[in-house]
């Protein structure tokens, strides 16, 4: 296989951004995370591993530009780069899709390795989005990766599969995983009816890289196609911080009570009562 | 609002919830060998003491030292009913 870019080896790191339950936000994640760290000029490939039901082609607005993808490369009916779409708003992001009429069985987790591998030459962030469950698809996309984003909700399943997930990660010899706690709502974490972002931790007892407030903007920036990571949204500030976290910077957190007046703490308080 | 007071909140049976459903997760247990478990004890309790075996329950909860991850280490907690205290001549007859 040739080499594209730079000849020299890059030191790459792998994430693979996983959750156990789905519909937490991992696809999400990882098409803010990856454009976040392509605004900062760092060379990203995102994977989608989700064989059979791909989303992050939708999410980052590429679906009409796949041609070949991650089961055409395995199966050796295309190189690498072929597969690889650029992504034109950001210099140095690219997706590789993944296939909608196969399934998980397309690929094993050796040939996840070796694709890896091949890509690790050329960019400075491999980022894969892990399919929901524990099975084949899993394995696929945590076998060639070396850290992990375990995303979860406040929510008593989405953590239940979470711990399930570290747990697995763990076994597999996986020494850095970070939690990113997503839709976390202040108002009702004020009321008593949400888990906090430290209840959340204290339980799955890994280290925080963010906390992603309920945003109606991502469902929006989800509609038009282009990742909201650094907009003013809330959870476009979020995700920008969690990309400096990622880089290894050291962000505070956000106050998402900020926007709340005065006048609607007292209601709440009527509310609750 | 009384009524408000008294009731624990939603965060708070979630909390409680998730602490004995992880419990049981990380200690992948099935009941049949928690079943297992619990007539072993049984009979070796019995050869010293009279016990009401029926009524006994065993279950592991993290009441243990610190471990690793998720703070705790689980333990294994058994409730076991003494019928008869005085009967220590037991062990010698067995």
């Amino acid at each position: 296989m040739e080499k594209q870019f730079s000849p020299e080896k890059k030191n790459s790191q792998v994430i693979v951004v996983t959750s156990g339950k789905g519909g937490v936000g991992k696809t999400t994640t990882t098409a803010n995370v990856g454009t976040g760290l392509a605004k900062l000029g760092k060379k990203v490939c995102l994977i989608d591993t989700d064989i059979g039901l791909r989303n992050l082609d939708v999410v980052m607005g590429l679906e009409n530009r796949i041609v070949y993808n991650l089961v055409d490369v395995v199966e050796g009916n295309c190189r690498v780069k072929q597969a690889l779409i650029r992504d034109k708003r950001h210099p140095g992001l690219y997706l590789m899709p993944s296939a909608q009429t196969r399934d998980k069985s397309s690929v094993s987790p050796g040939q996840m390795v070796k694709v890896i591998e091949h890509l690790k030459e050329q960019f400075d962030y491999i980022i894969l989005d892990c399919p929901a469950g524990i099975e084949q698809g899993f394995q696929n996309a945590i076998a060639g990766a070396d850290r992990a984003l375990v995303v979860t909700t406040p929510e008593v399943s989405a953590i239940r599969d979470a711990d399930r997930i570290i747990g697995l990660l763990e076994a597999n010899g996986f020494k850095q995983m970070d939690l990113i706690i997503n839709r976390l709502r202040m108002d009702m974490v004020r009321r008593g009816d949400m888990m906090s972002a430290q209840d959340v931790v204290d339980i799955l007892a890994i280290p925080l890289i963010g906390i992603v407030p309920d945003d109606e903007s991502v469902v929006v920036a989800t509609n038009q196609g282009e990742p909201l990571v650094g907009s003013s949204s809330p959870a476009g500030q979020a995700y920008a911080n969690v990309v400096l976290r990622v880089e290894g910077k050291e962000v505070p957190y956000l106050n998402f009570d900020k926007g709340i007046s005065f006048w609607t703490r007292v209601t709440g308080i009527f509310h609750k009562a | 609002m009384r009524h408000f007071f008294r009731r624990k909140s939603s965060c708070q049976v979630a909390k409680d919830r998730l602490k004995i459903l992880l419990i049981s997760d990380r200690v992948n247990c099935s009941p049949e060998i928690m079943e297992q478990i619990k007539l072993d004890i049984a009979k070796v309790i019995s050869k010293y003491m009279k016990i009401d075996a029926d009524n006994m329950e065993i279950q592991i909860n993290a009441k243990g030292n610190k471990s690793g991850r998720g703070g705790k280490m689980p333990s294994l907690y058994a409730n076991i009913p003494i019928v008869d205290v005085t009967g220590q001549d037991l062990a010698f007859k067995q």
